[in-house]
């Protein structure tokens, strides 16, 4: 029995106790209000030591991941002389924002087996759970919407962009794009060495429409038809008052 | 300045709106048609969501038809007859648009749809234009004998008719209902007011006094896009009011600069520069649709029911 414990321990001992991660956010929530042009989160921290640190290297991951939403993912194809959306695959649930952030390169500070387990790297994360098709294999759709995503910085992947100082003090500045969903942005930061996490915390930072954002979009969807009557009736206010305006400036 | 657009959701530089709106406004104010069927295009090539960019046209036109009309009732040049005939037809035609309109949405075709939509009535509106208005430039080049404005036509022996004083017609009630269905569907579909179908047709085809065209159509535009846009706010919520606000601002600013300038060119001149205007536009989309996109792959937020 105490040699069960004894071994349990030991086993235990290095990922626990070693090193583990000491971090803050810039910011815990971000308000989309009307002059919102993007944001940037800054995930800054310490690797905390209860012993000297081994030989090899530690390496630093920070992800961010943004709600999931269903998608539909459409090709076109050529009928007839003209383009038009042929085939099309749905995927119940893809981050509609997704950064990872590195010391080093992906491959090299994180192995198969601890990606699969933590989902780390954007095909990981993307990686359709059930995609309905009515077409053939859904992969060539996935890299698709991956390529299109990371065309229009939705997704990143940004190896080498974690400042990483005397294998202690880190700092990463995620930029968000302007075009963001609302929800709970999961902030996730992972120590690894030889590939293996070491250690890892969670934070989570909110997005919200805030202010006049709020206040329209949450009418247009709970109140349409007044929001539909308001848009008209600014709508004949401004042009009567354009005709009444060009009257006096010729008169 | 960028601006988050609260349903669009998208930021976007808040005086490249009021440019576009005041690039739009100077051709509408010089031509005298509402401009939708170029604020849809250009909100597409800025990035807004087609759905958000149809809707949300729509309401600009209401507010330009709303100012030009105002200043047409003054000169007595609207036929209410005729107009509420028109809107009439329009309505339905409206009600059917909006319908197609989320039908294609369901299928994915809707971008096809709308796309093809411009080609076909630009093209067909412009070409027809452009013959119309350099024929009638050549004429008053050689000073030959001018076209007579009201011929008789098959139009004129159909069933049912009704007399419009102010437009002097005594025609049959159901050529204006077709017109007016059929740029109600337009205005469902393109975001358009339909001014560039009315116009012609109301001329051509019902042979009204070119004096009261312009008003009358401007008159039964107001209804229809205003029907339009409660129905797109209410079924699909695709309705910017921020976004057509800016546009609005600037459309206003520009309409009168452009009704300064168009006064001092010659009408066929105009009709010439709207004519190919169209035709450009028309062309543009087209070429969108034959050549090999750059991505064949598009990704679009939801599921399809």
């Amino acid at each position: 029995m105490k040699g069960a414990v004894l071994a349990l321990v030991l086993m235990a001992w290095p990922a626990v106790a070693a090193e583990s991660i000491v971090a803050g956010l810039s910011q815990n929530r971000v308000s989309i209000t009307a002059d919102f042009d993007g944001s940037e989160i800054l995930v800054y921290g310490a690797v905390k030591r209860n012993a000297p640190a081994p030989e090899e290297p530690i390496e630093v991951i920070v992800t961010v991941e943004g709600p999931s939403t269903p998608v539909t993912i459409r090709k076109k194809d050529r009928r007839a002389g003209i383009w038009i959306n042929t085939e099309a695959v749905q995927v119940d649930a893809a981050p509609s924002f997704y950064a990872v952030a590195t010391t080093g390169p992906l491959r090299q500070i994180l192995t198969e087996t601890e990606d699969l387990r933590h989902r780390i790297t954007l095909p990981r994360v993307i990686r359709a759970v059930g995609a309905a098709t009515d077409a053939g294999g859904p992969d060539d759709f996935i890299d698709a919407m991956q390529r299109i995503r990371l065309a229009e910085n939705r997704y990143k992947v940004l190896q080498g962009a974690v400042e990483f100082t005397e294998q202690t003090l880190f700092r990463a500045d995620i930029v968000l794009p302007s075009n963001l969903t609302e929800g709970e942005y999961r902030v996730r930061i992972f120590l690894t060495r030889n590939g293996r996490v070491v250690d890892e915390q969670d934070r989570v930072v909110g997005v919200r429409k805030e202010g006049l954002e709020r206040l329209l979009f949450n009418m247009s969807r709970e109140q349409p038809l007044i929001y539909g009557l308001l848009s008209l009736l600014m709508a004949a206010g401004a042009g009567w008052a354009a005709s009444a305006g060009f009257r006096i400036l010729r008169s | 300045m960028q601006l988050y657009l609260p349903i669009a959701e998208v930021s976007v530089n808040a005086f490249l709106l009021l440019g576009l709106g005041g690039i739009v406004g100077f051709l509408s104010g010089m031509f005298g048609v509402g401009g939708g069927f170029l604020i849809t295009p250009l909100l597409f090539f800025i990035g807004v969501p087609p759905a958000v960019a149809v809707a949300t046209g729509a309401n600009q036109v209401v507010a330009s038809s709303i100012s030009g009309v105002l200043a047409q009732v003054r000169r007595k040049a609207v036929d209410f007859h005729m107009g509420t005939v028109l809107l009439i037809g329009g309505m339905a035609g409206s009600g059917v648009g909006i319908w197609v309109f989320q039908w294609m949405t369901r299928l994915g075709q809707v971008d096809l749809f709308v796309q093809l939509s411009y080609v076909i009535f630009l093209g067909l509106i412009g070409a027809m234009m452009l013959q119309e208005s350099l024929r009638s430039w050549f004429r008053a080049q050689k000073g030959g004998p001018v076209r007579r404005s009201h011929v008789h036509t098959w139009v004129h022996g159909l069933p049912l008719k009704m007399k419009f004083r102010a437009s002097g017609l005594y025609i049959s009630v159901l050529p204006p209902l077709a017109v007016g269905a059929l740029v109600g569907f337009l205005a469902a579909i393109m975001g358009v007011g339909g001014g560039f179908v009315m116009v012609p047709a109301m001329i051509y085809l019902l042979g009204m006094p070119t004096k009261v065209v312009v008003g009358t159509s401007l008159f039964q535009i107001i209804f229809v896009t205003a029907f339009t846009t409660l129905m797109h706010a209410v079924t699909s919520q695709t309705v910017d009011i921020l976004l057509a606000f800016l546009l609005i601002v600037g459309g206003v600013i520009g309409a009168q600069i452009g009704t300064t300038i168009g006064v001092r060119l010659k009408a066929e001149q105009l009709r010439i520069l709207l004519a190919l205007l169209v035709l450009a536009v028309s062309v543009k989309i087209a070429l969108d649709l034959l050549l090999r996109p750059s991505e064949l792959y598009s990704v679009v937020p939801g599921l399809l029911p």
